[in-house]
């Protein structure tokens, strides 16, 4: 290996760590503003205005659904990231779709859910608990179409071009986002849901 | 039809929202004015390629630096003729109305917010930028166009804080807009609209620097520097960023919060429907109480460099004093109640909050000692940063000791919202972190235009700041214990405020100036230049920012250097070591590029448009900001490389020199 091409790989691995940090870094930040809107949502709770509470409310086998979608997706995600490490790109492409095909079922079942409340008369105007529902719900619904904008984004870069490092890369970041958002999930599923529907 | 179109494209913006009284004309005149006389000048002195190449798409920290301080004064221009006029109202005491009370109310508004947010943040964003790559021995931050997109959004926060002395009004609902006032029901105009998404916006982008800051202390120090021979001023950095990482987030959540209540007829913050506005006081404390410490600490990290270099000795007790701002980068999460222990959360819960208030005041107190001990023996030289640091040590101690006062719960009952509060903070705000700044400002000033300040004119600025501010804020400490309440814009005359509130007044005055003064120090030095050459060590520096070619080069370092100790280089400036003949290597800096500066303005463009209520611009102007953020993420050649040679021949001419 030339002296060139070495100190080229040391720059790029610097370039990629210091990404990665950051990254991780932006993701510890969105979790804090998720854990005010957390804090937001059990202060709220049960301050429901007369109107209808999370038990009364909330389609327990619905949500299930929606959480193994979300769940499945995240395996996708892997996978994909796996068949780049290899440098498998039909693989890699097929996973992505995969994963963009379920995180659309999820985004659509979450707008289904949203849109029911709303022509019950039950939208983020009835009720503080209301609101807090649908601000921390409906975050996490946006992180996840910003989450299909970018990997779509990606998509359409695999197809037209060549494999590189930096898509590699930012397949690795891809990773980290989504399965940051299955955690944020699997607490939005026990904490407004489960918890909800036991009050 | 007519009008269903017109709402769509202008929203609720009508033209008589155009309209202002008098004051706020004048003002929105002059800025106004002042844009566009620039704008001809630029004109005309065919500048604007210029401006375009070197500044605006420029991804280089020390570039955005400048602006960032560039900005900054302005600002505090603007604020400081928020404060004269708040002060002549309340010296008038209500006898003589100079300002009517909707537009008193909106000027102490401004004048808070734009201070926080976009001079003292502004200070702290410029001295990061300017320094901190230089002194851990790195090129660049780590995101360098993320650099560029928190500056463009902290300059669309500004413009959108200033647009209602042109068109419509500001909030009317204080610095930190409490509701239920900053709701809907009491506050239905574009005011607090304007707060919130001038905010929004500039937070976001303070959010993206302290995480870029972050990583650049983390992964760029030179070979050599470990975290315990960093430069204090590294470390009070690190803990600033810490503490934006944790605290901004809440702010984007809490601010966003109640633009939904506004904007959604959400039920956060209001006081029917289940709302509870003291949920948002305890939000936007858990921020703010920490944002006062990522103002102060960058100041303790100043004085730190400035005390240590003028006295001519090893800053005393590093490691307590690393402790110290880690403690206090910690603690400062652990005691935002002590905003409204009058909210009635209960004896124990004040007790707790009351006693962590009074554990924090410790590792400062340490602070203050270890500055002290480093002057104790040293060859002190009293130049104009040493002032404004032995001013600081004084206004700091004597404003710190009314903090502790006020921590004790059953005496905050008095305290609250009192003009004693005001003067509380102010002499740590204006000591503290703005006197951290005159230091920085003047200590590193050389470094990067080649020459002096002038020492004269700055200490009578220093002079006239000192004295015009102890005028200004003693007789509050006063008045508060007198039972006079911020935010008074008339009170009765039988009270006997009114000489005290004169006294202030002058007070303010005196303060102005000083700016005046500091204003000339600067048009002076710059025309005496020639006469002022500083060279690369002007101070006898000790850490390796003063190693580099004044003014640094693009690259800033040649080669990188290798750290061995803590203030490498007043080590090897001891040290009669043989210079070896440099390796030079290709170098690669990051290209311009204009993108930063379109989100800027596109962000700039989705906040008036929503605050206005224009839809379909703001969703144009959203999608535009998407869209501009994919071509840039998708570019993949975004460095330029200057190569051995050049490198060598610069270093070269430097040598010469």
């Amino acid at each position: 290996m030339s002296d060139v091409t070495l100190k080229e790989e040391v720059r790029e691995k610097e370039a990629r760590e210091k990404k990665t940090l950051g990254f991780w870094i932006y993701l510890m930040t969105d979790l804090v503003l998720f854990a005010s809107l957390f804090a937001t949502f059990a202060v709220l709770r049960t301050a429901t205005a007369g109107g209808p509470s999370g038990a009364e409310l909330f389609d327990l086998p619905f949500v299930l659904l929606e959480t193994m979608i979300l769940l499945t997706s995240s395996f996708t995600v892997g996978l994909a990231i796996l068949g780049a490490a290899r440098g498998y790109k039909k693989q890699t492409i097929f996973w992505l779709l995969a994963t963009f095909a379920l995180g659309v079922a999820f985004l659509a079942m979450e707008l289904t859910e949203f849109s029911h409340l709303a022509a019950e008369g039950f939208s983020w105007e009835r009720s503080a608990f209301l609101s807090a529902f649908f601000t921390l719900v409906g975050t996490h619904g946006l992180h996840i179409a910003v989450g299909l904008l970018w990997l779509g984004v990606m998509i359409v870069r695999l197809v037209r071009f060549k494999f590189k490092q930096t898509d590699l890369n930012r397949l690795a970041l891809f990773g980290l986002f989504w399965h940051f958002l299955d955690v944020v999930w699997i607490f939005i599923f026990s904490i407004v849901y489960l918890i909800g529907s036991m009050a | 039809m007519w009008a269903g179109i017109q709402e769509l494209v202008f929203g609720r913006l009508t033209p008589a929202d155009f309209v202002h009284d008098p004051i706020m004309a004048g003002a929105g005149i002059g800025m106004v004015g002042a844009l566009v006389l620039a704008m001809i000048a630029l004109t005309y002195f065919k500048k604007w390629k210029w401006l375009w190449k070197t500044w605006i798409t420029s991804l280089d920290p020390k570039k955005i630096g400048v602006m960032y301080l560039i900005v900054s004064v302005i600002m505090l221009l603007r604020g400081l003729a928020d404060a004269l006029l708040l002060r002549t109202q309340q010296a008038a005491g209500g006898s003589v109305e100079v300002l009517n009370a909707d537009h008193f109310q909106q000027i102490f508004s401004a004048h808070g917010t734009i201070m926080i947010f976009f001079v003292a943040m502004g200070i702290i964003f410029g001295i990061f930028n300017l320094i901190i790559p230089q002194q851990i021995g790195a090129r660049d931050v780590a995101f360098p166009f993320l650099n560029s997109v928190s500056f463009w959004l902290f300059a669309a926060g500004m413009i959108l804080i200033n647009a209602p002395l042109v068109v419509g009004e500001f909030s009317a609902a204080g610095w930190l807009a409490y509701p239920p006032l900053s709701g809907l029901q009491y506050s239905p105009g574009v005011g607090v609209d304007y707060w919130i998404w001038s905010l929004q916006i500039a937070g976001i982008g303070s959010l993206l620097s302290g995480i870029n800051f972050f990583v650049t202390i983390i992964k760029m120090r030179a070979p050599g520097m470990t975290l315990m021979k960093m430069p204090i001023f590294i470390w009070s950095a690190l803990g600033s960023t810490s503490l934006i990482m944790f605290a901004f987030p809440i702010l984007t959540a809490t601010l966003g919060m109640l633009a939904l209540d506004r904007l959604m007829g959400m039920h956060f913050f209001t006081s029917d429907m289940g709302g509870s506005p003291m949920l948002y006081i305890n939000l936007i404390w858990a921020w703010g109480h920490p944002e006062v410490y990522i103002l102060v600490l960058p100041a303790f990290g100043i004085f730190s460099e400035v005390v240590a270099t003028f006295s001519g000795k090893k800053l005393f007790g590093y490691k307590s004093m690393v402790i110290a701002l880690a403690a206090i980068t910690f603690l400062s999460f652990t005691v935002w109640l002590h905003h409204f222990f009058t909210m009635g959360a209960g004896a124990d819960v004040n007790t707790l909050f009351g006693i962590m208030t009074m554990v924090i005041a410790i590792p400062t107190g340490v602070k203050v000692f270890n500055w002290i001990f480093t002057m104790y023996r040293g060859r002190v030289r009293f130049t104009t940063p040493m002032l404004w640091f032995m001013g600081f040590i004084v206004t700091f101690t004597l404003g710190g000791l009314a903090g502790v006062a006020m921590s004790v719960p059953a005496a905050d009952f008095q305290f609250h919202n009192s003009l004693f509060l005001v003067a509380h903070f102010h002499t740590m705000i204006v000591g503290g972190v703005l006197f951290g700044a005159f230091a920085g400002f003047t200590y590193w000033f050389p470094k990067f235009t080649g020459f002096y300040l002038n020492e004269k004119l700055g200490k009578i600025a220093f002079w006239l700041w000192i004295v015009g501010f102890l005028l200004a804020f003693v007789p509050l400490y006063i008045l508060g214990f007198m039972g006079a309440t911020r935010r008074l814009d008339h009170y009765d005359p039988s009270l006997g405020w009114q000489g005290l509130f004169i006294v202030a007044g002058v007070g303010v005055m005196i303060i102005a100036a000083g700016v005046g003064f500091q204003l000339l120090q600067i048009v002076v030095s710059i025309i005496q230049r020639k006469k002022n050459r500083a060279g690369e060590d002007p101070w006898g520096g000790r850490t390796l920012e003063w190693s580099t070619a004044t003014p640094p080069a693009e690259y800033v370092y040649a080669v990188i250097p290798t750290v061995t100790e803590r203030d490498d280089f007043w080590e090897s400036k001891k040290k009669k070591h043989h210079k070896v003949a440099p390796v030079y290597e290709d170098i690669w800096l990051p290209k311009n590029s204009g993108a930063g500066a379109i989100i800027g303005l596109l962000a700039m463009i989705f906040g008036a448009a929503t605050i206005w209520h224009m839809v379909p611009l703001a969703i144009i102007s959203f999608v535009g900001i998407i869209i501009t953020l994919i071509i840039r993420l998708t570019t993949d050649d975004t460095e330029v490389k200057i190569s051995a040679a050049e490198v060598a021949k610069h270093e070269l001419k430097r040598s010469a020199v």
